[in-house]
């Protein structure tokens, strides 16, 4: 599993890559797709659309499953990357690079606090397949 | 209850498969992935083990008898060594499970049921049977490994001496695969040509080699329970505990054609007579969308986006690889499923346009 360093990390397997001017760029982490398996369908929600912290606001369905997106930090969404709708499997294919799914102009920065540092990130994966493991 | 191992648990082990827990077994759901797998079976050749499956046999100077009363099929149609498909019914028409019966012998049967189903069908045969034939769970002597796809008679005549082509669709030989006492059978549950093979479970790893190592060539690949839903699906397969079950009757799922009156009386012909007659409440219908969305078990079917009126259930859905649309098996009034009918699915808070059709949603070319 690959986690790359500059990012910051949800329970809920989202990652956040913070740029100037309060803006995030989020997705889902390599672990994310890998459980997921092959996505075939993305719905994410539409520019202006208020995001906040741990709630859902889009969903990844693979052949077996339909998985809620949450918002690792609240805003207001600037860009969807549409691409995705007809290209679902680039989520599978490079989860932290084109398959970037929505820009957010962050309304409370202090919320990253709660986000977790790649190598918190990849302890916790390790446990949560430890106890998937039981 | 801990879940139970195929003979061949540790080969999907070593190739990295994912295993999740199915009708009480521990099997392998992917190996490379399910759209992978799938388009393989679809263009080259896929490996399964189907070990979960049970199988009951049924032998004696009267296991044709007990067996006519089981099944709602006609018995005597089938031919030694010819496979029928078929469901046993309770006495209310529902659905106790859906088989495939080998006739083995002139007196001998070999029931091939749904690994979640075992232990019921058999205790229900065994109660049927009231000492008329030998009723004998052969599960634990069988593992199941199918080969299917373009290339899986190339491939496994590779293995056998047998002339495959002489097999017809729904026929079997009782012969050898790599040397070993084989069941094959040209049957399958993926929509596309291919064989089935009973092997002796010692013996299921050793096939299971000798079928990889003769598919090499061929791009033939190991196949996980994922692909083998999406694969049944798209040919328009029913699965038991999804599309059929215990509050379904052969009548409501679309399975007349296995339904054989004049051969009973069976165990649900009274009540199936009686609903034939009264006709049907509910009826399963394949749903292609025509909208974007994945329709899924348990979503809801309306006779128009705007309508209020739910018309029925979705069964079984999926995002059809190979037509890259969503389709599903559910149940709607009978009034709402003519081929053709437009209906709408509820996805999450939309309802998505859908029409019906008639399956199988995708039909390989019969061209060779």
């Amino acid at each position: 599993m690959e986690a790359p360093k500059e990012l910051r990390y949800s329970q809920e397997h989202e990652w956040v890559l913070v740029e100037e001017d309060n803006l995030a760029t989020i997705g889902i982490t390599d672990y994310a797709q890998d459980q997921l398996g092959d996505v075939v369908f993305v719905e994410l929600p539409e520019s202006d659309t208020q995001l906040t912290q741990d709630e859902p606001f889009g969903v990844v369905e693979s052949v077996k499953a339909v998985s809620d997106i949450y918002a690792p930090v609240s805003g207001t969404v600037k860009e969807a990357n549409t691409e995705l709708l007809n290209t679902p499997e680039t989520i599978n294919e490079d989860p932290y690079g084109d398959a970037w799914l929505v820009q957010v102009e962050m309304n409370a920065p202090e919320e990253l606090d709660a986000l977790m540092t790649a190598e918190e990130y990849e302890r916790f994966v390790e446990e949560e397949q430890e106890s998937a493991d039981e | 209850m801990t879940a139970k191992r195929t003979p061949l648990y540790q080969v999907h082990r070593s190739l990295g498969a994912r295993m999740i827990e199915f009708g009480g077994w521990q099997m392998p759901v992917q190996y490379a992935g399910i759209l992978a797998e799938h388009r393989a079976v679809r263009t080259q050749g896929g490996l399964f083990d189907l070990s979960h499956m049970g199988e009951v046999e049924i032998a004696g100077p009267r296991a044709y008898e007990v067996c006519q009363e089981l099944f709602v099929t006609d018995i005597a149609r089938i031919q030694t060594v010819q496979a029928q498909y078929s469901v046993m019914c309770f006495a209310d028409g529902g659905i106790v499970d859906d088989v495939i019966i080998y006739r083995l012998a002139e007196e001998r049967y070999l029931v091939c049921v749904n690994a979640a189903n075992r232990t019921t069908d058999y205790e229900w045969m065994v109660e049927y049977n009231r000492d008329r034939a030998e009723v004998i769970d052969r599960s634990d002597e069988y593992a199941l490994i199918a080969l299917q796809g373009p290339q899986a008679q190339t491939v496994l005549s590779r293995l056998t001496p047998h002339d495959l082509s002489a097999i017809r669709r729904y026929w079997a030989v009782q012969g050898e695969v790599a040397g070993v006492p084989t069941l094959l059978a040209r049957t399958g549950y993926t929509g596309e040509d291919g064989f089935e093979l009973f092997v002796p479970a010692e013996r299921a790893e050793h096939i299971w080699q000798a079928c990889g190592e003769a598919g090499r060539t061929a791009n033939l690949v190991p196949v996980g329970l994922g692909a083998r839903d999406t694969l049944r699906l798209e040919a328009g397969y029913l699965l038991y505990g999804n599309d059929i079950d215990a509050r379904t009757t052969p009548l409501e799922a679309g399975l007349q054609r296995l339904v054989h009156f004049e051969a009973g009386p069976f165990v649900g012909s009274e009540a199936l007579r009686k609903q034939q007659a009264n006709g049907i409440e509910k009826q399963l219908v394949g749903i292609k969308m025509e909208g974007a969305g994945i329709p899924r078990q348990g979503y809801t079917i309306w006779s128009g986006q705007e309508s209020q009126r739910q018309v029925g259930m979705v069964t079984s859905g999926t995002q059809s690889p190979m037509l890259g649309v969503g389709i599903a098996l559910g149940y709607v009034s009978p009034s709402c499923a003519d081929s053709g009918t437009p209906l709408a699915i509820a996805i999450r808070n939309r309802r998505i346009p859908a029409t019906v059709v008639k399956p199988p949603f995708y039909r390989r070319s019969k061209s060779k």
